[in-house]
């Protein structure tokens, strides 16, 4: 029997939407009301998945299938694995509590906005969800026209530009990776005589080397402009620093993650052979190093502090995929705790300036300066997020960091050396950042009046920082989680590419409880 | 029934028949009974009605068909009545009928609104009938020439509009030129084979080889002449001006119905009677299709009038069912077809947008004029933006659905780099449609005239707004249905 947990969890947030509908545009406190309950509805129909999910059985949990599309031999089939279910949680964890801090910073077309954003976690959710591939790509797209209205209607001065950019960069990327969706869709039904967009069938797939190669570029194209990885991160400081907080917030945790999930989920376990090309996983770790180092130095130059933020992220991203192309059990579930924690750590600092942007109408650094005398809470709470995404030890930032290092020491020394360099950068530009803006004299006088925060805004915060808190305790049950189907992508990219297994990588994990105990003692 | 007209060609012919009664009908009633201008409305129920008829009409066909296979043969061979002619015949008829339900509030705010109009739309589905059906080539021209004929009187149906004026004038030149160079190869195909039946052509050209100078000047003057009237580039000339100058509802049954069915006679020549040539026509039909992708998405990024704006996608879409045939296989031949029948709808909705923006005294053709209908009229905007997604092809709408299609065939057969350009091209095409979706969306509202609407429109709206979200969100009926008629 089908369980349909998966399918409520998906399509809570479009029932809400349509209820939203009908509610008269005048009513503006009926609508914000309803569309906070139908995000925390959207949340709370997805605990019993954490609650229910079995870390001990191997494959997907709670999947549905049925037919969609039968003569194109599309279904609608979901179901979550350890990954997955991480992402769903982050995604409606931080779609909710993206509604929620929206409550007085929206005061135009509220319907309208709050519609975009049910929309956005519908489509969030599907990508994480989907085990076709034609649905994750219906729902990768759904993602975009959403993204694109709240950057372009309720964003900042240069709105039109960033929305039409972030539209543009990554709709490019995603036509070529339905190019080699169709590929691999097409080469499954030359070597099986049917038509299947199944992602565990067309694992069956055995590809010559040469035309993994060019689906995989396909797939990076994709995946590297979405997260985005060094060349292709353009987009993403205009797109965050126009975009209206809740919408910057939503952006860095769940969107980014899209591209990173995909790599995880579709490129490794689906190219294997070219995932392991020593060519390619060079070009991917040296661009995630660039990264790294790149988007921390440019952060040490930012004058406004959202775009510090924004540029902080193609940093912090840069970890996440230099874990993923250590190709080792650490390098992954780092990269994935990491992931989550980007999630918590950079929406608290998205949440963190707009609070600040509420008040004062301005992000500029050197307008600010001494804030922790006038609103003593918010300095401790920004101080929190700074710590946790400079990954001191104890906060969830370091967990992560901590196990991508150790992977990516694993695959190659010379790749976590520089890595190092960008944890020290980082510590410099948001210690910098908390130093300008924070600490010593207040020194503008506009800022003396400014209210601390308000107990709506500690709602928002407190429990960001419990989880980040929690994580950077006790990351067992993380690691524990995500086992099982990263120990399964290790295996499948290691044997099918016919490399010998590393001491300490593969099947062979003895290092994840080690990880878990090293950052509880320091 | 004497052998000059059996009763095949009776059970053939007899929705054309209906269709000719009606319309004429329709010219004669027009002075009896409505000399009054504001009781012309009531001509849509002629057309309505006629189209019921025809409709009944070629269901009975598609029972048959459903139930002998096959195909039906009228006038010894000259008209055919296959899944894929059936298929094209109830796109024609679907556009008619919102076409003709568009049009009367447009027209009577324009102080134009005369009965023959329904007439000439239903004149021209006529003609549009002889391109679907037709298998031998006189047939096939004088369906041709029908069709574009009522269309040169369509276009310039704003009497008092100097610019309808010239598109007519503009369109009727060049459209001439282009029946000539079709049928200047159609002598000499008739030439090659002695024959004007495509059965006979298709013998006498498999048995020449393809680049015999002859065919190939056959082939290169039919396609020629095609192109023109499908608006692929570089034959594209006429396209902005005369989408830009006719009435936006004649510009919408243009951009749908004429394109459909010299599409459908396209596909017909190229998939049956020449497909033994297809080494002299691909490169000719790769670099139209590619220059047509060019053209349409680069030229439409600069126009600040939605009409002409269309008129340039509609260039590139042009280009987009080209290269599905370039497939030449099953898969890319079913994408043409959904492609068609999508575009229709999609195209239309966009049109029929447009048509609710333009009020007395106010054109509404211009980007600006589209700023602020989220304020004003949530559900316009809304279907718009759900017609600009399908034709820029983004999932879930239907416009996905006939990408993938012809992706998918290109990938088949092949040609990846093709593929590529295709692919990369809907990104530019969302730049250009995203011009409109935030006009609507982002910008204020200038004045607060609210779109005129009328009983018609909005069935129509909704009609083509639902389709274009229904084939895109459950495409497998529809699917079947293309499948269905490309099998013979």
């Amino acid at each position: 029997m089908q369980s349909h947990i998966l399918s409520i969890v998906l399509f809570t947030p479009l029932a809400g939407l349509l209820v939203l509908l009908l509610i008269p545009g005048q009513n503006k406190l009926l609508i914000r009301l309803w569309a906070n309950i139908a995000a925390a509805l959207g949340f709370l129909v997805s605990v019993p998945l954490l609650l229910s999910f079995d870390k001990a059985k191997d494959g997907y949990q709670f999947v549905e299938r049925a037919d969609w599309i039968p003569s194109l031999g599309v279904q609608y089939l979901i179901g979550v694995d350890g990954i997955s279910l991480l992402m769903v949680m982050l995604t409606t964890v931080m779609g909710f509590l993206a509604i929620f801090s929206s409550w007085t910073s929206i005061k135009d077309r509220e319907k309208e906005y709050y519609a975009m954003f049910l929309l956005q976690q519908v489509g969030m959710v599907g990508v994480f969800i989907s085990l076709d591939f034609l649905l994750f790509y219906t729902f990768w797209e759904l993602v975009l026209v959403p993204m694109y209205f709240i950057i372009g209607i309720w964003g900042g001065p240069r709105k039109l530009y960033a929305a039409i950019k972030f539209f543009l960069y990554t709709l490019a990327g995603g036509v070529l990776m339905l190019l080699g969706i169709l590929t691999l869709y097409f080469q499954y039904a030359q070597q099986f005589g049917h038509y299947t967009f199944e992602i565990s069938e067309l694992m069956k797939l055995s590809l010559p080397l040469g035309l993994q190669q060019w689906v995989f570029w396909a797939f990076f194209l994709g995946f590297a402009i979405k997260v985005p990885m060094f060349p292709f991160h353009t987009w993403l400081p205009d797109a965050h620093t126009e975009a209206p907080t809740a919408g910057s917030v939503i952006l860095a945790a769940v969107l980014l993650k899209m591209g990173t999930y995909g790599f995880i989920r579709f490129s490794l376990p689906l190219l294997p052979n070219a995932s392991a090309d020593k060519t390619i996983v060079t070009i991917l770790a040296v661009l995630s190093i660039i990264g790294i180092l790149y988007g921390a130095l440019v952060s040490l130059v930012q004058k406004d502090w959202k775009k510090l933020v924004a540029y902080s992220s193609v940093s912090h991203l840069g970890f996440c995929t230099l874990g993923i192309f250590a190709l080792n059990q650490n390098g992954i579930s780092g990269s994935i705790i990491q992931q989550i924690n980007h999630g918590i750590s950079t929406g608290m600092l998205f949440l963190v300036v707009g609070v600040i942007y509420e008040r004062r109408h301005t992000r500029e650094i050197k307008e600010f300066g001494g804030l922790a005398h006038v609103m003593p809470n918010y300095a401790i709470v920004f101080a929190i997020a700074m710590l946790s995404s400079a990954g001191l030890p104890l906060l969830n930032g370091f967990v992560g960091e901590f196990t991508i290092l150790q992977g990516a020491f694993e695959a190659n020394k010379i790749w976590a050396a520089f890595a190092v360099l960008g944890i020290i950068f980082g510590a410099a530009y948001l210690l910098w950042l908390y130093q300008r803006t924070m600490l010593g004299e207040i020194t503008n006088e506009k800022n003396r009046g400014l209210k601390d925060l308000s107990w709506r805004e500690w709602a928002i915060f407190l429990p960001l920082i419990i989880w980040a808190v929690t994580i950077g305790v006790y990351p067992k049950p993380y690691f524990d989680i995500l086992e099982k189907p990263v120990a399964q992508i290790v295996h499948r990219v290691h044997q099918s590419a016919n490399m010998p297994l590393a001491a300490g990588a593969g099947l062979s994990v003895p290092s994840v409880t080690t990880v878990a105990a090293e950052a509880r003692v320091r | 029934m004497s052998v000059y007209y059996s009763s095949t060609d009776h059970f053939v012919l007899l929705p054309v028949i209906l269709l000719a009664l009606f319309a004429c009908a329709t010219l004669l009633f027009d002075f009896w009974l409505f000399p009054d201008a504001r009781q012309r409305r009531f001509l849509v129920w002629f057309l309505l009605i006629g189209e019921a008829f025809a409709g009944v009409a070629l269901w009975r066909q598609q029972s048959f068909l459903n139930d002998h296979g096959g195909t039906i043969q009228a006038f010894n061979g000259s008209l055919v009545v296959d899944g894929f002619s059936l298929y094209f015949h109830w796109i024609f008829l679907a556009t008619t009928t919102i076409v003709g339900l568009i049009s009367y509030r447009y027209f009577e705010v324009r102080e134009e609104h005369h009965g023959e109009y329904y007439g000439l739309i239903m004149l021209a589905q006529c003609g549009m009938f002889f391109l679907a059906s037709g298998n031998e080539l006189v047939t096939i021209f004088i369906g041709l020439e029908t069709m574009a004929v009522t269309f040169y009187i369509l276009v310039g149906f704003l009497r008092k509009d100097k610019r309808s004026n010239e598109a007519a004038l503009k369109y009727l030149l060049l459209g001439g030129f282009s029946s000539g160079f079709l049928a200047y190869g159609f002598s000499i195909l008739y030439g090659i084979s002695g024959s004007t039946k495509l059965n006979d052509i298709a013998i006498a050209v498999a048995g020449r080889d393809p680049f015999d100078p002859l065919l190939y000047l056959a082939i290169a003057t039919i396609l020629v002449g095609l192109f023109f009237k499908v608006s692929a580039a570089p034959f594209h000339m006429w396209t902005p001006d005369a989408y830009e100058g006719a009435p936006t509802v004649v510009t919408a049954y243009l951009s749908v119905g004429s394109k459909a069915a010299s599409l459908a006679l396209l596909v017909r020549l190229l998939t049956g009677a020449l497909s033994t040539a297809h080494a002299a026509w691909e490169p000719l039909v790769i670099g139209v299709a590619l220059l047509s992708m060019t053209v349409g998405n680069f030229a439409a990024v600069t126009q600040t009038n939605t009409k002409r704006l269309l008129a340039y996608s509609s260039i590139n879409h042009a280009g987009y069912i080209l290269l599905g045939l370039v497939a030449r296989n099953s898969i890319g031949l079913e994408g043409v077809m959904i492609y068609i029948l999508v575009y229709a709808f999609m195209n239309l909705g966009a049109f029929l947008v447009l048509t609710s923006l333009a009020s007395k005294g106010i054109a509404g053709e211009d980007i600006n004029d589209l700023n602020g209908l989220m304020q004003k009229s949530p559900a316009h905007a809304l279907w718009m933006l759900v017609f600009l997604l399908s034709l820029a092809g983004i999932p879930p709408t239907a416009g996905f659905l006939g990408k993938y299609l012809i992706f998918l065939g290109l990938l088949q057969s092949g040609h990846y780099v093709l593929a590529i350009f295709a692919a990369l091209y809907v990104a530019v095409a969302i730049y250009y449609y995203f011009r409109l979706v935030r006009a609507m969306f982002t910008q204020k509202q200038e004045s607060d005239v609210a779109p005129t609407t009328s009983l018609g429109l909005k069935f129509a709206l909704g009609v083509t707004g639902v389709l274009t979200l229904a084939i895109g969100v459950y495409p497998e009926p529809w699917l079947r249905f293309a499948q269905w008629s490309i099998t013979r």
